[in-house]
């Protein structure tokens, strides 16, 4: 049964990132994004992880989809040629990678075993295990996004504010 | 077999819950005219039935058989899935919200819980989620009409969407706090006892600021009077449905109430106490009546309900449209620091005083 619901997502994730890519009108590329998105949410649900799927849908799809949406309308643009003139470059690196893949996949056949599937967490719930962990185990690269971020956003105001001071030209 | 029981059992509960919804949308269609009515001193719609309360089933046919136009040069994939994206996020978050009290029944030998779809325990994040995917009915069919009125109402619409789920979903982290719980069942069940135990005013620390960022916050993202940017008619003729005809143009109104119903649902849930009476326990329960006690709760959820509700009619009859930069500006820079020192005086509090 997880194998089943496994590779339907894995197959849906596969083709839709493809389509994201593939496809011309930049608002079709959005859409399948989002389809994208939701299947990986649906991932993290087999794995148990019910917060981080939710977290997946509210963060990715929910804010910067929309924002991505929003450029491409305020742009305006209707289909983007600019960037299809790379078939060779993408073919080559993506036979690499496709080799790599294969490569590490017979090597995991005949190493060691896989390791199993994450069991169903008991008595804490999923959510207390993430809290717990990013503000024990993982406080510091925690703290380091969370200035990263607090950079980003800094920049982004200067890049956007007026200097009130500067004479009109 | 067993699977099979489950489904048809799970199948009622979405039909049953649905059924209400719509017909919950039914009434507030006329309700709206009504209280608007009576509130600007006049009658409101008293043609269809008697003392026209039979007016929305009129709207109803009258939508049903419209004409369905595209208009030219549309995106018409776009334009035809744009109302399905807006109405079903709209629907799908009634399945985490507890209509009555938390008890489980048997039936064909399965334990159910008659008054709740699904009790997950992201209960609160699920309804975020799907709120947030609800914008995109709205952007892609503002998008998708081919019309600068449309275009525009969907811009205003994503931009003002995304700001103020931001501070509904820093609103509600208070109440998580001291709950201790994403599920709305267990929430509700956190404030049984007596409306001194609702979380709006519950001590340590009453969220009683969370409370007022999450009402406003949810009439702006519902797209309502006064935060109606997205369809200001004087503005942009209809707004991101401009173009829309029929029945296409029927889902997004339904997709609008039945998010209303949704905002005010996780209201009642998360600050009043759900389905829990004011009082200790319920009057049929200290009567001896324990098996009808659930009467009583459900009648609480469904006033609680029918109060914000009734708080929309109120604000649309009552105030004038904000000016899009005031709209933008109240969101960032009053309504997100009240939200983010809630959080920080909730959490020194819950810290101090654990309940």
């Amino acid at each position: 049964m997880d194998h089943i619901f496994f590779f339907y997502f894995a197959a849906v994730i596969a083709a839709t990132s493809l389509l994201v890519v593939a496809l011309r009108n930049p608002v079709y590329s959005a859409l399948s994004l989002l389809i994208m998105f939701f299947h990986v949410a649906g991932l993290y649900v087999t794995l148990h992880a019910e917060f981080l799927a939710a977290v997946q849908i509210v963060v990715y799809a929910g804010a910067i989809l929309v924002l991505y949406l929003f450029v491409v309308m305020l742009l305006s643009i209707k289909s983007e040629e600019r960037y299809h003139s790379q078939l060779p470059v993408a073919g080559l690196l993506g036979v690499m990678l496709c080799t790599e893949v294969i490569l590490l996949f017979i090597q995991s056949r005949t190493g060691a075993a896989a390791p199993a599937a994450a069991d169903p967490i008991a008595g804490p719930g999923n959510t207390e295990m993430i809290g717990e962990a990013l503000y024990s185990t993982y406080l510091f690269p925690f703290e380091v996004a969370s200035l990263i971020l607090l950079v980003a956003m800094i920049g982004a105001i200067i890049l956007a504010k007026k200097d009130i001071n500067e004479p009109v030209q | 077999m067993e699977i099979g029981l489950r489904l048809a059992v799970s199948l009622a509960q979405i039909a049953a819950v649905m059924g209400v919804v719509m017909l919950t949308v039914m009434v507030l269609t006329l309700a709206e005219r009504k209280v608007l009515g009576w509130m600007q001193d006049r009658m409101g719609p008293m043609e269809v039935g008697p003392y026209g309360v039979l007016q929305p089933i009129a709207d109803g046919l009258k939508l049903f058989f419209k004409e369905d136009i595209i208009p030219a040069g549309a995106n018409k994939f776009m334009f035809t899935l744009a109302p399905i994206l807006a109405l079903v996020p709209a629907m799908i978050g009634f399945a985490v919200i507890p209509f009555g009290p938390s008890m489980t029944i048997e039936l064909f030998g399965m334990q159910i819980k008659p008054f709740v779809i699904s009790d997950i325990n992201i209960g609160i994040l699920y309804i975020l989620a799907f709120a947030s995917i609800g914008a995109y009915g709205i952007i892609l069919g503002g998008w998708s009409s081919n019309s600068k009125y449309s275009l525009l109402g969907g811009l205003r619409s994503a931009a003002q969407v995304i700001s103020y789920e931001l501070n509904v979903g820093l609103a509600i982290v208070g109440v998580i706090l001291l709950s201790g719980s994403l599920s709305l069942v267990k929430i509700t069940e956190a404030q049984a006892g007596g409306f001194w135990n609702w979380f709006v005013i519950a001590m340590p620390f009453p969220q009683i600021f969370a409370f007022v960022v999450y009402v406003i916050s949810s009439v702006a993202e519902t797209n309502r009077v006064p935060f109606d940017l997205p369809e200001a008619e004087s503005e942009l003729v209809a707004g991101f449905f401009t173009e829309y005809s029929g029945m296409r143009f029927a889902f997004f109104f339904i997709a609008e109430y039945a998010n209303m119903i949704l905002v005010s649902c996780v209201a009642a849930a998360l600050f009043l106490g759900g389905w829990n009476a004011p009082y200790p326990g319920t009057i049929l329960g200290h009567l001896g009546l324990d098996a009808l006690a659930w009467i009583e709760n459900v009648v609480w959820f469904a006033a609680k309900v029918y109060f914000f509700l009734f708080l929309f009619f109120w604000l649309r009859a009552t105030l004038p449209r904000l000016r899009y930069d005031q709209l933008m500006r109240f969101g960032w820079k009053v309504m997100l620091p009240i939200a983010l020192g809630n959080i920080v005086l909730t959490a020194i509090a819950a810290y101090f005083f654990p309940r």
